[in-house]
């Protein structure tokens, strides 16, 4: 069944077009293949034992390949569509233009009307994508930050082993709940504070999406954080202890300093997380896109227009449709380029501190 | 130059405090995390569970000749705004399978209209104040009451409220689940088996290892493109298909498969190897009858994880189209389906008080099934934990 | 610092704490009063009823086989055992007339005047400038720059570092070398203008060039601290220590003039670690 699976997949990344129905049937084909090699090899004769795991090296090197293929197929896909995009429309509009108004490209689409009157200038959902980010950031980085304080330094063993998995949970629960979280209890919460204070607030504001994605990427920052913070030698909390600093000021001035690569790192991670993240802002933030400072206005991000673009009745050659894969391909420059430096920073730390398990 | 003790007591005091004010900072904030868990599961106990019951109104239904063309003829004409809707179907298609029941009459518990259901659990409603006075009256004779909602689990999605259930999600769910697990438990496990037992230290493994630790990272959402470009427009797989929707999930799962298949390999000693090597066996036979028995705790712990992971992942597969109106439950893997994310997803979407409810009611479900895989993972984790 | 002659104790007799011979050329003030010390790690007894008396401006070396408790002993002087949960502590240790051991001692005030160095040199996450500045300036013993570069720059050459770092003030305590990091550690930690300064093993990770260099600034450091150092290095005990204690499964075996320990010891078992015949 194994090599069944894998014969299907691959059947599929070779021949194009086949009905689903005959992969089907391919994979059955494949998996009786692979289940008489098998059964073959089960008492294998000694020069075919060779040959066999000759075989098998290939067919685990196949696998290993796959997730390559996967990584060039997502690249592939994105810039092949975004280029037909940008032959439509120029990429220089796209990147600097602050006016994001799609709306009569489908009409150009269906023969109708001129297509030109639609404009793709992407600054605003930037704008809002890393308005909310920047929320997330700023309810997740303290918390976590100090969450993982506590449980590596202050907490005792038993907590410690309590609240690690609990905070996890937080990571557990799916976005589109979060979402659902973020749009029924959070986004009224917000508008009637801000009325208290005499502020006018949208149901879609950027608050609340931004502090329930804030929940949600604690535990990522917490959780490598307290490992970072745990493999700062031990030595070096005693010799600022030695000097006679207090335990608080020994954190603060030696070993989180000493640990801030791996915390920056971990800042990184979530913040690429808040970037890509889809289901909280469809359900939470605005459609409309929108250049503006105030988070308390509505404002729309790179995903969700990729979803409003992708989930509407046009053809797929549209070019809003082929916008969602310029959108797209930024956003895998961008949080490709965030995780290569958290990976980079991350090495930085492991090699100054010679630790192993991070 | 040297300073008593008392001196140095003395200027210590303000530092302690500072020092003291970190550790409750810290501890405040892991408390507010936790009261934020604790705020997030009452809110959607809240707002779910009153979806597991319904408003059901016990009357005499009378099966008239009217009632077999119109079923609502079935009720007194008062009733008929309190009585779902569904009814108009329900009735003549049950007299149609039923003939000899025409002309009965029998005493039943029917199905109330969500405005009935959204009244008596308190919440936002648009009933009349004449309607209100009635349903206040049979409720207090017993007639109205709130019953097991047994349509929210036995049947699929529907544009009215009452009658709009998470059954077909969750067979979607199920059916794009086995879809996945067929192909990235087979693939990531022998890609694991691959990097840490076959391959050798070169530039193409260093590739294989970077890459696989940059689609983890990958935000979901282009994975859907993926799907929609490649599974979708260029092979031909069914639109909105679990099929469709599986084999991108698998994708993403891949690497949490990798990852933690890789780790559960590298925890079996060497010593064990050796001595498969030592009594002959070929590479292949040590890893088949030796090491992955000994790793499959750890490989089915991070398979059931990613797995859960896949099953609340939503983003990729609206891209894919699963966001479908399924009101029946599905029977083909290449024919639309939705999965229950996309499912609260479309809820959460309608305009009606009542969905909020099921929103909340399917998020519930959801949240019970990845609790119970996440704690199945843990179980099998601390059960075959060995210490080497 | 007064206290002279120690106090008379009911349970001991002085001559318990008293060193065996007496270090003529050596100074006899009080510094840390050790009586009836007892520890235990969970249900393990590590330290059983010490008795010594640690005098000022000397170099006191505390020798014995691994495990015998000398690392533990150095880290009650100045309360480094409290990180270790388990740990559990009866007797008395008093420095300044005071029980350090007492509810009402600040343990940080105490590190304070009791500094410590460490096996492996661990400079702070900065610059060689910044990891000798940061302790003095949070205890308020400088407030202007001028005062503070100063202080850098005494503690720098006290430990005879200066001249190799005066350049490069400004570049990460960790791009100096083993032992040159080791000089920094001791810097940082006279910089804070203690009464005593514990040394754990301070040599033991660095080569015998940078152990001589640390040897020497021993022996210009006890002018104005009081130095307990823990060595498994016995020459290194009978270079630099006026007086040495000979630790022995967790009990004080010996405490003697360095010289008379090392020619003739008053103890068998003194004489079998120094001739070598376990350890």
């Amino acid at each position: 069944m194994l090599v069944g699976a894998l014969g299907s997949l691959l059947l599929l990344l070779l021949g194009a077009d086949i009905p689903p129905m005959y992969l089907l049937a391919a994979s059955l084909v494949v998996a009786a293949a692979g289940l008489a090699v098998g059964v073959a090899q089960v008492k294998p004769h000694f020069h075919a034992r060779q040959a066999i795991e000759r075989v098998i090296r290939w067919v685990l090197t196949g696998a290993a390949m796959i997730s390559i293929f996967t990584t060039f197929g997502i690249l592939f896909s994105i810039i092949s569509e975004a280029l037909r995009f940008f032959q439509m429309h120029s990429f220089w509009d796209f990147i600097t233009g602050t006016t994001w108004n799609p709306g009569a490209s489908f009409l150009a689409a269906a023969g109708r009307g001129d297509g030109s009157s639609a404009e793709f200038g992407s600054v605003p959902l930037f704008a809002g994508t890393f308005m909310i980010t920047a929320i997330a950031l700023l309810v997740a980085v303290p918390i976590g930050l100090l969450s993982a304080v506590y449980m590596s330094e202050y907490a005792p063993q038993r907590v410690r082993t309590i609240a690690k998995p609990v905070l996890e949970v937080l990571a557990g629960i799916p976005t589109v709940v979060y979402g659902f979280f973020a749009a029924i209890t959070v986004a009224p919460i917000i508008v009637n504070i801000a009325g208290f204070f005499g502020l006018d607030a949208s149901y879609n504001n950027a608050v609340a999406p931004g502090i329930v994605m804030g929940i949600m990427i604690i535990p990522f920052i917490s959780s490598l954080s307290d490992d970072v913070i745990n493999s700062v030698p031990d030595s070096m909390r005693q010799g600022s202890l030695a000097l006679g600093m207090t335990k608080g000021e020994t954190i603060r001035d030696v070993v989180i300093p000493a640990a801030l690569p791996g915390i920056i790192s971990a800042a990184l991670l979530g913040m690429s997380r808040a970037l890509g993240e889809t289901m909280i802002v469809v359900m939470a933030a605005g459609m409309r896109p929108n250049l503006t400072a105030n988070p308390l206005e509505d404002m729309t991000t790179v995903t969700v227009r990729i979803v409003a673009s992708l989930t509407g009745d046009q053809e797929f050659e549209s070019a809003e449709t082929l916008s969602a894969f310029a959108l797209g391909l930024v956003l895998f420059v961008v949080t490709l380029t965030l995780n290569l430096v958290s990976v980079l920073m991350i090495r930085r730390f492991r090699e100054k501190y010679r630790v192993n398990n991070l | 130059m040297s300073h008593s003790f008392d001196e140095i007591s003395q200027q210590l005091k303000r530092r302690h405090r500072k020092s003291a004010r970190l550790k409750w900072a810290s501890m405040g904030a892991l408390g507010l995390a936790g009261l934020f868990l604790v705020l997030f599961f009452a809110d959607m106990l809240s707002k779910g569970l009153p979806a597991f019951q319904q408003a059901y109104i016990n009357t005499e239904v009378r099966y008239t000749e009217e009632a077999s063309r119109d079923g609502r003829q079935a009720f007194d004409q008062d009733l008929i705004p309190l009585i779902s809707r569904t009814v108009v179907r329900v009735i003549p298609l049950q007299l149609r399978n039923n003939p000899e029941m025409i002309g009965t009459s029998e005493q039943r518990w029917m199905l109330a209209t969500s405005e009935v259901d959204q009244y008596l659990k308190g919440h936002r409603n648009r009933l009349s104040d004449e309607e209100k006075a009635e349903i206040d009256e049979r409720v207090a004779a017993g007639q109205v009451d709130l019953r097991f909602n047994k349509t929210f689990f036995g049947s699929g999605d529907s544009k009215i409220a009452e009658n709009a259930g998470i059954l077909s999600a969750v067979v979607g769910t199920i059916m794009t689940m086995i879809v996945t697990l067929l192909i990235s438990f087979p693939i990531g496990v022998m890609t694991a088996i691959y990097l840490e037992e076959f391959a050798p230290d070169n530039r193409f493994t260093q590739i294989i290892e970077i890459n696989i630790n940059n689609l983890a990272a990958i935000p979901s959402i282009l994975f859907g493109l993926l799907g929609l470009a490649i599974f979708i427009n260029f092979f031909g797989v069914p639109r909105s298909s679990p099929l469709a929707g599986g084999m991108t999930l698998a994708l993403m799962t891949l690497p949490v498969i990798i990852i933690a298949t890789r780790t559960a390999l590298r925890s079996v000693p060497d010593s064990i190897r050796h001595a498969a090597f030592g009594v002959g066996c070929s590479r292949w036979q040590v890893v088949r009858d030796h090491v992955l028995p000994l790793a499959m705790p750890g490989i089915m712990t991070g398979s059931i994880i990613g797995l859960a992971e896949a099953m609340g992942e939503a983003a990729p597969l609206i891209i894919v189209g699963m966001v479908a109106f399924i009101p029946d439950v599905g029977a083909s893997f290449t024919q639309a389906a939705t999965v229950m994310p996309a499912q609260i997803f479309t809820w959460s979407g309608e305009p009606e008080q009542a969905f909020v409810e099921k929103t909340a009611g399917g998020i519930l479900v959801l949240l019970s099934v990845l609790i119970s895989l996440n704690a199945f993972a843990v179980v099998l984790r601390k059960k075959f934990e060995r210490r080497w | 610092m007064n206290s002279q002659a120690p106090v008379m104790n009911q349970q001991h007799t002085p001559d318990v704490a008293q060193p065996y011979t007496r270090n003529e050329q050596a100074c006899h003030d009080l510094s840390i009063r050790v009586r009836d010390l007892n520890l235990w790690y969970g249900k393990s007894q590590a330290l059983k009823g010490l008795n010594i008396d640690l005098f000022q401006k000397n170099v006191t070396a505390l020798i014995g086989p691994s495990g015998c408790g000398k690392s533990t002993f150095l880290r009650c002087l100045n309360r480094m055992n409290d990180l270790i949960p388990s740990v559990h502590i009866e007797g008395l240790v008093e420095m300044d007339g005071q029980d350090v051991n007492a509810g009402k001692m600040d343990e940080v005030a105490l590190r304070r005047r009791v500094g410590m160095v460490f096996q492996k040199p661990d400079p702070f996450p900065n610059s060689i400038y910044e990891n000798i500045a940061y302790a003095p300036r949070m205890h308020d013993l400088v407030s202007r720059k001028a005062d503070q570069d100063e202080l850098v720059e005494k503690a720098l050459r006290d430990a005879g570092l200066w001249n190799e770092v005066k350049d490069k003030l400004q570049e990460p305590g960790t791009s100096l070398s083993g032992g040159q990091q080791q000089r920094l550690c001791i810097a940082r930690a006279i910089a804070v203008q203690p009464d005593v300064i514990l040394m754990d093993e301070p040599t033991s990770a660095l080569d015998p060039i940078s152990t001589a260099t640390i040897e020497d600034l021993m022996d210009k450091l006890k002018e104005q601290f009081t130095i307990v150092t823990v060595t498994h290095n016995m020459q290194q005990a009978a270079r630099v220590a006026d007086y040495t204690a000979f630790f022995h499964l967790g009990e004080i075996i010996e405490y003697n003039d360095t010289k008379v320990m090392f020619s003739t010891p008053a103890q068998k078992k003194t004489e079998d670690y120094i001739s070598g015949r376990y350890g």
